[in-house]
């Protein structure tokens, strides 16, 4: 090409060697776009440049992606940690309810959350909110104060409202995805491929709960408060300029565990269970509570529910 | 039968025994931290409930629910340790206690609730209900169930109450006075743990660091 000053072009008369050339040509372009590529996204490796998406993966893909990414959290963080890859339960919809009646607002489920699921702890995101609402007003967001910090809760005329991913059955931060980096799994639990986000937040501005988190900054983690068993679609180690969320802690649920945030709860006020059991503790709320869905006229159709147990 | 166990009027008065390691149990269960609970070893109950009284069952095994054993103070159980009816006489007259369990608080229900009214007082190990039954501490749920029965009943299926465990299998369960003081029931207030970090506030740091 460099002795020929005239743009290729492809004419019927083209031969052979020009045919050649004209495809190597492309070849090379193709390398100059993924290394200009390599070089603008920071420090990304060529194998995960080019990895696809979650759900295109097979088998053997998705093992070495795994044994890949074991790899670099162990050497970021100094010690072993397993990326698990557990498939949902046949016949298992997850439900979850939390009682408005006795949520006290101490934030213990927060924080047990953190911890759990390797949020960033600075800068600070976490997935639970907490609101502390006005009993004369009900639930009414506007009198909401995520902000509360009084020497003792509950605090006189005012109940606790928790709030993190309602786990939708008809969810609009799936929808507006551009690149389908977020879905909803036969368990019902929406994830992330947080190797396939592009960062673009459609979803934080689609999600009604405000249940999505950005990471603005690279997350930091000191390597001690690490929780070392982890899930490609849950709790593993995230990014900066991904999106993440709440998975009712699907390393735990998927293996039969409650999620952190139940265990932790000093007032029993979180249930957890399998919504197509009828014998489960959340259908038992759902069909004897008095239940009502956040937002409920979005048609979003969550499955966290909220409910007065007294 | 209810009556044999109280508002007798026994009349009998006894001198409680101080010794440090004999704290003698008229109400015996209080919280306490989490590390006393298994340190305990329920002491074999002794004697056996009378004869004819049946324990209610319990109905809260429909799968496999363990409930950790209750939460005595350090040292406090079997109560038979100082109340074996010779250390200490059985003495049956409503009474606010001076020379032992005056720690103890009395907040639950009506003014004059005492001890007996729950604790038995011829098998001490031993907590009785309204109409005599005797039951272990262990199976205390009994026992809020007569006069908390919504509760109960919810406890029972899992939703009052905290389960911990396997959403689909083994659970661990609270008993009531895991989480309720039985002599002062209301669940004490908490020190939330710190707000969010207002968005104004929030940082972004390369690579992790200020």
């Amino acid at each position: 090409m460099s002795e020929n000053p005239k743009l290729p072009v492809l004419s019927p008369s083209s031969n052979e060697p020009e045919c050649g050339s004209r495809r190597s040509f492309i070849q090379a372009a193709g390398l100059t776009a993924v290394a200009a590529a390599l070089t603008g996204c920071g420090n990304l490796s060529t194998e995960e440049f080019l990895q696809h998406n979650f759900r295109e993966l097979s088998k053997d893909e998705l093992k070495e992606i795994i044994a890949r990414l074991e790899k670099e959290y162990a050497a970021k963080f100094g010690k072993k940690v397993t990326v698990g890859n557990t498939p949902p339960i046949p016949g298992v919809v997850f439900g979850y309810a939390l009682d408005l009646s006795r949520c006290i607002g101490c934030r213990r489920c927060v924080y047990a959350c953190v911890k759990e699921n390797n949020q960033s702890r600075d800068p600070q995101i976490q997935w639970i909110r907490v609101l502390q609402m006005d009993k004369e007003e009900g639930v009414n967001i506007q009198h909401a104060d995520p902000y509360y910090n009084p020497p003792e809760v509950p605090q006189e005329g005012h109940f606790y409202m928790p709030v993190q991913c309602h786990q939708c059955k008809n969810p609009p931060c799936v929808k507006v995805c551009p690149v389908k980096a977020t879905w909803q799994e036969p368990d019902g639990i929406t994830v992330v491929d947080y190797n396939w986000c592009i960062g673009c937040r459609y979803c934080m501005a689609a999600c009604p709960y405000g249940a999505r988190r950005f990471n603005w900054g690279e997350p930091h983690l000191p390597a001690e408060d690490l929780n070392p068993v982890t899930e490609y679609l849950g709790n593993r180690p995230r990014s900066k300029g991904v999106v993440e969320k709440c998975t009712f802690c699907i390393q735990r649920t998927r293996k039969g565990l409650y999620p952190a945030c139940v265990e932790a709860c000093p007032t029993g006020t979180r249930k957890f269970g399998n919504l197509l059991d009828p014998e489960s503790e959340i259908r038992y709320v759902i069909e004897n509570k008095r239940v009502f869905l956040f937002k409920e006229e979005l048609n979003t159709q969550p499955k966290f529910f909220y409910f007065y147990g007294v | 039968m209810a009556a044999r166990f109280w508002r007798t009027g026994g009349g009998r008065c006894g001198r409680l025994n101080r010794s440090p390691v004999v704290l003698a149990a008229l109400s015996a269960v209080l919280l306490l931290a989490p590390g006393a609970l298994r340190a305990q070893t329920p002491a074999p109950a002794e004697p056996k409930p009378a004869a004819g009284s049946t324990e209610a069952p319990g109905e809260i095994d429909p799968r496999q629910i363990q409930v950790p054993p209750p939460p005595f103070t350090e040292g406090i159980f079997p109560c038979t340790q100082c109340h074996d009816g010779k250390t200490v006489k059985v003495n049956t007259t409503r009474r606010k206690l001076t020379d032992m369990h005056d720690d103890i608080v009395l907040k639950h229900g009506p003014e004059n609730r005492w001890c007996l009214d729950c604790h038995s007082a011829e098998h001490r190990d031993q907590l009785h209900l309204v109409d005599g039954t005797l039951i272990d501490f262990s199976r205390s749920f009994l026992l809020c169930g007569q006069c908390h029965g919504d509760k109960y009943r919810d406890w029972k299926v899992g939703v009052h109450g905290k389960r911990t465990g396997h959403w689909n299998g083994e659970k661990q369960y609270l008993l009531c006075v895991h989480c309720h003081n039985p002599h002062s029931p209301h669940f004490k207030p908490l020190k939330p743990l710190p707000p969010p970090v207002k968005p104004a506030d929030i940082q972004a740091y390369e690579g992790g660091k200020p």
